[in-house]
């Protein structure tokens, strides 16, 4: 009995990411929860401008390549033109976080029946390591050698807190990919993610606190004991919103 | 009976398998090198597999088939 196998929803084609990189395992993570809702037929996929940029070649569905940061707003019009289809977008820190936030916060103070995935390693991979609005303070970057200074730059955003204060939104979650128990339990939010849209319920972001072992300049083990260290103190995982859990509670 | 399978060339060498094995059997071979130019991950010792599927889980390149 195959008690594991690559997911249906990827495809053969080889990753292009560096060499511990976890964004292989989030891709998966999404490829299962395809598989596992058998909406294969009827998914379609947005892609980023970041590292993913490449998605459509991996995932096994009808992708759309967005600009830079455009991927809630793609997947606002292909929802709303194709309502029985299932909209996913698959974004970097970089892409969402920066210059896609106004996109990002109006999909979810509309609520949108899109899902999103927001992977956040707090720095710009593809371009070579530049700091993000999500690097770390004191984090030091190619763009603030000296560690991200919060006097001139200000402080990390976070994201699915921020998102969590508006009215609109259904699900927002943050979930980490650095042991098979945070990797587990950020399958079952993924899951959750697309059952919600497939249910209706709306707007649906996982955040995934993830890896750069390439420009964090760590090994690919010391890396994921980075994100313990110092990404889940200042990134606490949880459920920052949950609308039908609420509405249930107060049945 | 419990068995692990790499796509060898598949394989970027990252380790993330080896630390989460809890039986300690997953290393990355020494000598060996694939088609990428890394050394692939390999069980030592396939009898000691518990099938826990934690090496597949951790894998970024869904290199690795679990059965039992």
């Amino acid at each position: 009995m195959v008690v594991f196998e690559k997911p249906k929803s990827l495809t053969d084609a080889p990753l292009h990411y560096c060499p511990g990189c976890t964004h292989g395992i989030i891709h998966r993570l999404v490829a299962e929860a395809i598989d596992d809702l058998g909406i294969e037929g009827k998914t379609i996929g947005v892609a980023p401008v970041g590292c993913a940029v490449m998605a459509y070649n991996y995932f096994a569905c009808d992708m759309v390549e967005a600009a830079h940061g455009r991927a809630p707003a793609v997947a606002t019009g292909l929802k709303r033109a194709l309502p029985e289809n299932i909209i996913f977008t698959y974004q970097g820190d970089g892409d969402l976080a920066s210059i896609g936030m106004a996109e990002t916060v109006h999909a979810a103070t509309r609520n949108e029946n899109i899902t999103v995935i927001f992977v956040n390693n707090a720095i710009y991979g593809m371009t070579g390591g530049q700091m993000a609005p999500t690097s770390l303070p004191g984090q030091v970057t190619q763009t603030s050698p000296y560690g991200r200074d919060t006097n001139t730059v200000g402080f990390p955003i976070r994201v699915s807190e921020m998102l969590a204060t508006l009215d609109g939104p259904e699900f927002i979650q943050r979930v980490a990919v650095n042991n098979v128990k945070n990797v587990l339990a950020a399958k079952k939010a993924i899951k959750k993610a697309f059952q919600n849209q497939v249910e209706g319920k709306g707007f649906s972001l996982i955040e995934v606190v993830s890896s750069c072992p390439t420009n964090w300049g760590m090994t690919p083990e010391k890396a994921l004991e980075w994100i313990d260290e110092k990404m889940i103190p200042y990134y606490p995982l949880g459920v920052y919103k949950d609308r039908s859990a609420v509405k249930e509670e107060q049945k | 009976m419990a068995k692990v399978t790499f796509n060898t060339d598949l394989c970027k060498g990252c380790g993330l398998c080896v630390t989460a094995c809890p039986k300690g059997i997953v290393k990355l071979a020494q000598g060996k090198i694939n088609k990428k130019g890394h050394s692939p991950a390999e069980v030592i010792d396939q009898d000691k597999c518990i099938g826990c599927a934690f090496c597949a889980t951790m894998c970024p390149d869904c290199v690795i088939t679990v059965e039992k």
